[in-house]
């Protein structure tokens, strides 16, 4: 995760007067600095003339925090505050802003955001500072080691000057070859819990533009009729009805038949006449199951002898040895499709320019998915495609699609026009709910045998769903063996030294469009692994933080170590063991996407008139919490996530089709619904790693341990409605 | 048809055929995309606008029924003291994640303040119920209606 700032292949600009100090990295991978005309040289730091620095941010904003976090990082090693550092998104580039865990690939995701960027950022920062206060030192005459950069303000001796003084002299010199980073104990604004989020204000007054805010001159709004089913083809259409509505222009088929478009001069025209449009489809190739259908063949599938071998355990060994235990615990565990649902609607918006430049307007989380797709559709070298990332109303997943299905929808949209008019694709929520992508159904089946003393001395886990990764771009990313990783992660590669573990994995016949949902995998292996744990450490008769520790106890093993200390942290912090009169607690530990989360749930009431979720404490160690107000915030929302589906979400299918339709019924997390949430960071001096995902896989199994304390009930299919657990 | 809507102080005469929700009015024709679409069913309150200082769900209001009355949306809502308070705490606690509920998040705070200026905590869940936030942004939103109602009284 570090790049090359070696001097080779510098490219001085060409227009230094200008004024811009611009630094960043080039295509072949070193640092570099330019002037303003450096434009094509896609930097992560830009200084204007006027000494406003602006962080070209390559991940997009949903929430997460980047937009604020990775001008942090840069201010923190340039030597300016908060207040003098500004954003902007990068553009498409995969060579420049690529992630650099995804390869040449510009994407958000896998909690990754912040981890690929930490070192490429305080470089790239440092670098610039080293540029200012070398013109600095050259201009006053005095060595470059008495020279600070503190506030925006650079000083030697009684000589100040703002940077903005030295921004053109800077951009003549060389870029350093090996700029000195800040050493974390002289940190002013990483970990600083005063720093604030850099779009908090425009989005508490309506000021943030997403894409959906897009009103490009002469755009047509589209929208797109799509069947019932997946798989429909749309043969014919009629549109007399539609031809009624005002501002109806016309509709037709998309080049791959996966639906019909209606065109419309606003949003509201659109959808009334896609309501009064008919299709003639062809439902041939259509799922036709029902849920429940593929959760039997889900089920079923757990039983007969798995698919993959995932640990290469020798699985009759581990048999026999839970076959002979003292006490054998065995549970199945069935988790149902998920939609994403973020609050904004999927939509883009595409334009081709007078030079036939192709402009997608989008909350992308995938840049290069987008760019890729359209240049096979539009036949446009890459640089005549540009992407404008929008601020993003969410996602959780949902927009980072390998094939890139709504950028995709919105340009078929396009192409069947004559372009003259930008085309601005809108989804309804309907159409979210319903045409979407999901998090694919998943069983479970756990077998856990302990000793006498209560020690583990077998665990068979056999696991069977579909895959997200088989069939796609990712393949080669995640899929091993036959194995795709992210149907088992965090399973037999958990922390937890547990002795005897055989995991098995069946891949299951596709159902639906299936995609990964925040914490992909871990929303339902944590689930097992820490409701198998809490009641096998209740069958034991040992304190479940007492007994997960004790398969957490090699202290020289890093990972093992930081997961005990979330562990100890959380339950310290929740005054573990000693809840309210009426209540009762739960807790769970898990390790995703190289963080560690543990939280405990306090609930009171009964499954029958009502549980009341009292309160969540989680303890996070993310390394350093660049941002740790950020930190805690994902937290927040990611044990919100995580705990509002398994109360009451789930997709089911009838005849293939989806039987929900909108908020009413798949129905979110609500404000009283979790009456406290305190958070706390574990001080780390190890690298930053994710937070927008660690946070949810805790949550759920954390709040089905504490209602089986509270009430007896074992938990095993979601979402809880299912085993007769109400909320209040 | 043409039709006369008095939004954030001004009067706009707007061609919108009765049955049009305020909402699109709002975005579509005013180009005021602080209110935004997330439901269309008056469940999620992403949408919420103020009529005659009222919060009201902008995709189940109508046009022809708003003949006389006041609108007020998110990009006003700052000049009312109470909108300001409520934008202020907004900003000190860091409330927003994606953002994209917070306009109406904003502009229903800002409801429940008006008639109750020192809410409960269960004042606050029962009275915002309607407001979803994917991003699970609640107890900042429950905190920050309280420190709102700190600020006014101070």
């Amino acid at each position: 995760m570090t790049i090359n700032t070696s001097r080779r292949g510098f490219l001085k600009g060409a227009a230094a007067a200008s004024a811009v100090l611009i630094v960043g990295a080039r295509p072949d991978g070193a640092l570099a600095a330019a002037s303003s005309d450096g434009a094509q040289l896609n930097p992560f730091v830009k200084i204007d003339a006027d000494g406003t620095v602006t962080a070209i941010v390559k991940h997009f904003e949903m929430g997460q925090g980047p937009a604020t976090g990775l001008p942090t990082i840069i201010a923190e090693e340039l030597g300016v505050t908060m207040d003098q550092i500004e954003y902007e998104f990068a553009p498409s580039d995969p060579q420049v802003y690529n992630n650099l865990l995804f390869g040449p690939f510009q994407g958000t995701g896998g909690s990754t955001a912040i981890a690929n960027s930490w070192m490429q950022y305080r470089q790239a920062g440092a670098a610039a500072r080293e540029m200012l206060i070398n013109a600095a030192a050259q201009s006053w005459g005095v060595d470059p080691s008495g020279v600070s950069i503190v506030d925006g303000i650079i000083a030697a001796g009684d000589k100040t000057a703002p940077i903005a003084e030295f921004v053109a002299a800077a951009s003549e010199l060389e870029v350093p070859a090996e700029p000195r980073l800040n050493d974390p104990s002289e940190f002013r604004l990483i970990g600083n819990e005063s720093v604030r989020r850099k779009d908090s204000a425009i989005k508490g007054n309506g000021q943030a533009k997403f894409a959906m805010d897009v009103h490009l001159p002469n755009q047509m709004v589209a929208m797109i009729k799509r069947p019932e089913s997946r798989g429909g083809i749309a043969l014919g259409f009629d549109d007399s009805a539609s031809k009624e509505i005002k501002g109806y222009i016309n509709a037709a088929i998309l080049p791959n038949q996966a639906g019909v478009a209606v065109y419309a001069e606003n949003t509201w025209a659109a959808i009334q006449a896609r309501d009064m449009l008919e299709i003639e489809w062809d439902m041939s190739a259509a799922e036709t199951r029902d849920s429940d259908q593929i959760k039997a063949e889900i089920m079923a599938a757990l039983d007969a002898e798995p698919e993959f071998n995932v640990n290469q355990a020798d699985a009759a060994t581990v048999a026999a040895a839970i076959d002979g235990a003292d006490t054998v615990i065995e549970q199945s565990f069935y988790f149902p499709l998920l939609a994403h649902a973020p609050m904004e609607p999927l939509n883009c918006t595409i334009e081709e320019t007078a030079e036939g430049d192709i402009i997608l307007h989008d909350g992308a989380q995938m840049p290069t998915g987008p760019h890729m797709a359209y240049q096979q559709i539009f036949q446009l070298p890459p640089e005549k495609i540009q992407i404008k990332t929008m601020l993003a109303g969410g996602s959780f997943g949902r927009r980072a699609t390998p094939d890139a299905d709504y950028q995709v929808e919105a340009a078929l949209a396009f192409v069947v026009t004559d372009r003259s008019r930008p085309v601005k694709l809108v989804w309804t929520r309907e159409d979210d709910i319903r045409s979407g992508y999901y998090r694919p159904a998943f069983g479970h089946k756990a077998r856990v045998g302990l000793d006498a003393d209560g020690n583990i001395v077998g665990w068979q886990h056999q696991v069977a769903g579909q895959s997200i990764m088989k069939g796609t771009p990712f393949e080669s990313f995640s899929v091993h063996d036959g194995v795709d990783h992210s149907s088992i992660e965090g399973i037999a590669d958990s922390p937890y030294n547990i002795p005897g573990m055989a995991l098995g994995l069946t891949d299951t016949p596709k159902a639906t469009s299936v995609l990964w949902w925040r914490s992909v995998g871990h929303t339902h292996t944590g689930y097992v692994m820490e409701v198998m744990m809490d009641l096998a450490a209740k069958a034991a008769g040992r304190d479940p933080v007492e007994f997960r520790l004790s398969y957490l106890a090699d202290g020289s093993d890093p990972d093992q170590s930081r997961k005990a200390g979330v562990l100890k942290l959380a339950a310290e912090k929740a005054n573990w063991g000693n809840p309210a009169d009426g209540r009762a607690q739960g807790i769970a530990v898990h390790k995703s996407f190289g963080s560690y989360a543990a939280q405990v749930v306090e609930v009171s009431g009964d499954p029958e008139s009502g549980i009341k979720i009292e309160k969540v404490t989680c303890a996070v160690d993310c390394g350093i919490a660049v941002n740790p107000d950020v930190v805690r915030a994902q937290m927040e929302g990611g044990i919100g996530y995580g705990i509002g589906h398994v109360m009451r979400g789930q997709i089911t299918l009838t005849g293939g089709a989806v039987d929900q339709s909108n908020f009413p019924d798949y129905e979110p997390l609500r404000i009283g619904d979790i009456a406290a949430i305190d958070v706390h960071i574990v001080p780390s001096a190890e690298a930053p790693t994710g937070v927008g995902e660690p946070g949810t896989p805790p949550a759920a199994p954390a709040l089905a341990n504490a209602i089986n304390t509270l009430s007896g009930v074992q938990i095993a299919a979601h979402p809880m409605t299912e085993d007769g657990i109400s909320f209040v | 048809m043409a039709l006369s809507l008095k939004l954030n102080g001004e009067t706009h005469t707007v061609d919108a055929e009765p049955g049009t929700p305020l909402l699109w009015v709002i975005r579509d024709e005013l180009k005021l995309t602080g209110t935004k679409f997330g439901c269309g069913v008056a469940s999620c309150g992403a949408c919420t606008v103020h009529v005659n200082g009222e919060p009201v769900r902008s995709c189940q209001t109508y046009v022809e029924d708003l003949e006389d009355a006041e609108i007020t949306t998110i990009e006003a809502i700052g000049d009312d003291k109470i909108g300001a308070a409520v934008q202020q705490a907004w900003v000190e606690l860091d409330v927003v994640q994606c953002g994209y509920c917070q306009s109406g998040q904003v502009m229903s705070a800002v409801g429940l303040l008006s008639e109750n200026p020192k809410p409960s905590a269960e004042e606050i869940d029962e009275y915002m119920w309607g407001n979803a936030c994917r991003c699970a942004t609640y107890q900042r939103i429950r905190a920050g209606v309280q420190r709102a109602s700190e600020i006014l009284e101070a």
